[in-house]
């Protein structure tokens, strides 16, 4: 007994590993959002008019909308007049080879086990580095370009591609899409650009590694995918905060814009600063991420596991608007302690003959509130459109929630939706079972429930799943005696 | 190897066994027996470490360890192993990756290498063969969907992959037809050595004409009131258990 107890306070103790920051001098606006700030924004990023003007136009529609308060979260209102909305390391010059970088800020993503360093890297990735608000370093820019790949930092995109970043931004989330989206619009500072040129299957994962260094500033990154006819790419987004006493917010934006059969895979592993064990500190993470499949069989797919924020509110979406196109949609969302996640997706069938795929697994552990909420909607013109939504909760404890809200609406009377969800607790059965052969508490949880969220798990590029298990296992240390 | 003395427990509050004394010597086979609620799986559950009872007196030494003194994972790891009535479902996790996580964990403990999964493989082979499990099911989530002979084969399977030195076998033969019982009773009998002992828990004798014991007790209101050898098992089978009950509950009075 003394003994389980003393295991039980080990695991409780361990603190969440990413939450040390850097002191670096930085160039940061003034606390505060209004016109000047978002010109000062513009102005610090070199950008051309059209884009200022881009800005303020979805300021002023943001000022006119109410703050959503739909979501089954619960959380003190953000003074977003008290947050600051650029920072940037003073270091980071206009560096056209990683050579050149700060070797201090690429210390930073060493430590976080990312390395900027080609040589030493995985062959088969690469990274762009976002510091607060801005972009460190992309990697194997070079190997990509040969292929005509463009993967660069938006900013750059704005400067180098500025058509292709002209005619996509907006277009799959429009500006005042709803109120983050539209405030990360005005206030947005940097992010990732990808472009496949048509019939290109990108050889690497690309991925960006999102880290919140500042304290009182509000990360705001926007993340523009486009993949041309025929070509395929897979991208990987993973992120990580300080441990910090008072809320940040992160507001972003990822869009996706596929033609016809090309193919886009989005995985996210959410690691940002959860809150401690009382519930104090925390990223609330409001994120917009829809994908449009624009050409005739085309293909995305999301899959996201979600274990840290304090509050997480986030829906990847697809609009199946091609013919023969499909969405997915694979999530994990743990939460533990005081955390509160609401997530799941919107499937929009509109073109005929399209399918999508939802599977979500949600694990509640501690006092943690967990909600899934979807959305299936097939147009009138949608013939022959197939979903196919599978919802589990698992609940660990007696003290945290689950809860589902699907949302149906069909207007075709060809169409064929199935949901099908289940509510499991993690037995102690189980545990003992696992126990009586000489596994150990903890180690029975993580198999557990790395078992129950496999499914969605293998759909990750090999690595990340095994980093994906670790973290699984990780968060929910300690969470049963 | 096992000396239980004077063991008390009870399940929240009520007590269930009262006062067990059970000596068990290396290379022995003993059978508990009794009528239905007399303690007997609850004696099962006391030594594997179930947190649901709770010890209220007495002690359990095994090969010289305190073994009420272990948490559940290290009495496995120094050789206790029950085969559970009811084996749990565990969705999403193979047999296969389920094993190789406890034996390597068993391993560790014991100050051994962890088995590659080449190693792991061929012990699997081996081990396979003994109980006639097919490799497809151990491929498959952890007895999902398992029918009840299948279950209680992989017990026994994992019995044999992690080698044990005191098997517990609670009520393995329920819900056995006759040709899994034979083939169930096959692999314990092959996994017994001089260095090894069982303890088979059972309502009923048909298991013992399989794993013949060399003792056989009978549990009744958590005590042992009756020890014997195997004849004594027969004769509860012609007799049932109610000349035993009358036997103690006279004496009582």
């Amino acid at each position: 007994m003394s003994k389980d107890n003393q295991i039980l306070e080990e695991l409780t103790s361990k603190e969440y590993e990413h939450g040390w920051s850097v002191n670096y001098e930085a160039d940061e606006a003034p606390a505060g959002l209004n016109e000047d700030i978002i010109r000062w924004i513009s102005a610090k990023k070199e950008e051309p008019e059209w884009l200022l003007e881009w800005r303020l136009k979805a300021f002023r529609t943001w000022m006119n909308m109410p703050e959503p308060e739909w979501a089954n979260v619960t959380y003190p209102k953000i003074d977003l007049q008290a947050l600051k909305y650029y920072s940037a390391p003073k270091q980071i010059k206009k560096t056209k080879s990683l050579e050149e970088v700060d070797p201090e800020l690429i210390a930073i993503y060493e430590r976080l086990g990312i390395s900027l360093n080609e040589q030493k890297r995985l062959q088969g990735i690469a990274v762009d580095a976002v510091l607060d608000s801005v972009s460190v370093a992309t990697t194997f820019k070079g190997t990509l370009a040969k292929l005509g790949i463009v993967f660069c930092s938006f900013s750059e995109a704005v400067k180098e591609h500025p058509e292709l970043v002209k005619k996509y931004l907006g277009s799959v989330v429009p500006m005042t899409d709803n109120y983050y989206a539209a405030l990360n619009s005005a206030v947005f500072s940097d992010g990732s650009f990808c472009y496949i040129p048509k019939g290109v299957r990108c050889p690497m994962e690309l991925s960006t590694y999102f880290r919140i260094n500042a304290a009182n500033t509000g990360q705001f990154e926007r993340t523009l995918i486009v993949a041309e006819e025929s070509s395929y790419v897979s991208y990987l987004e993973g992120c990580t905060a300080p441990q910090r006493d008072e809320n940040q917010l992160h507001a972003a934006v990822v869009e996706i814009y596929a033609a016809a059969h090309a193919e886009v895979k989005y995985s996210t592993v959410q690691n940002w600063f959860p809150g401690d064990k009382e519930g104090k500190g925390g990223i609330y993470n409001f994120v917009t991420k829809r994908g449009i499949c624009a050409g005739d069989h085309s293909k995305i797919s999301w899959t996201q596991v979600e274990t840290g924020s304090a509050v997480t509110w986030k829906y990847p979406s697809c609009i199946l608007k091609g013919d023969y196109s499909i969405g997915e949609f694979y999530s994990v969302a743990v939460t533990n302690n005081y955390q509160q996640a609401d997530t799941g997706t919107k499937m929009i069938h509109i073109g005929k003959n399209t399918k999508s795929r939802i599977v979500s697994k949600g694990i509640s552990a501690g006092k943690s509130q967990n909600s899934y909420r979807g959305q299936v909607q097939v147009m009138k013109r949608a013939d022959n459109a197939r979903n196919f939504s599978q919802c589990d909760s698992l609940l660990m404890g007696d003290q945290c929630g689950a809860h589902t809200f699907p949302y149906i609406d069909i207007n075709n009377p060809s169409a064929k939706v199935e949901h099908e969800a289940t509510t499991s607790k993690i037995g102690e059965d189980q545990i003992f079972y696992c126990n009586q052969r000489g596994i150990a508490t903890e180690d029975a949880v993580a198999l557990i429930v790395n078992g129950y969220a496999k499914e969605v798990l293998n759909q990750l590029p090999m690595e990340f799943a095994v980093e994906a298990q670790k973290l699984l296992a990780l968060t929910l240390e300690g969470s049963v005696g | 190897m096992l000396s239980i003395k004077n063991l008390h427990a009870s399940v929240e509050g009520t007590p269930i066994l009262r006062g067990i004394n059970l000596e068990v010597k290396a290379g022995e086979v003993h059978a508990i027996m009794g009528p239905n609620g007399s303690g007997k799986s609850t004696l099962a559950s006391v030594l594997a470490g179930r947190e649901e009872y709770e010890v209220t007196d007495g002690e359990v030494i095994f090969q010289g360890k305190d073994l009420l003194d272990l948490a559940p994972e290290d009495r496995a790891r120094e050789g206790v192993f029950l085969a559970f009535q009811y084996p749990v479902e565990i969705p999403g996790v193979s047999s296969t990756n389920f094993l190789r996580t406890a034996l390597n964990q068993v391993r560790e403990y014991r100050g051994l290498e962890p088995l590659d999964a080449v190693k792991f493989l061929s012990l699997m082979k081996e081990k396979m063969a003994l109980v006639e499990i097919d490799q497809k099911l151990l491929s498959r989530s952890l007895n999902e969907g398992f029918s009840g002979g299948e279950k209680k084969r992989n017990e026994i399977f994992q019995m044999a992959m992690l080698e044990p030195t005191l098997s517990i076998l609670d009520e393995t033969d329920s819900g056995l037809d006759i040709d899994a019982l034979r083939i169930v009773s096959n692999g314990v009998n092959k996994l017994k050595s001089d260095k090894t002992a069982t303890i088979v828990v059972t309502h009923y004798q048909r298991l013992l004409d399989y794993i013949v014991p060399d003792y056989v007790h009978v549990l009744y209101k958590g005590r042992i009131v009756k020890s014997g050898t195997k004849e004594l098992a027969l004769e509860l089978e012609e007799k049932g258990y109610d000349w035993i009950k009358e036997e103690v509950d006279s004496a009582t009075v």
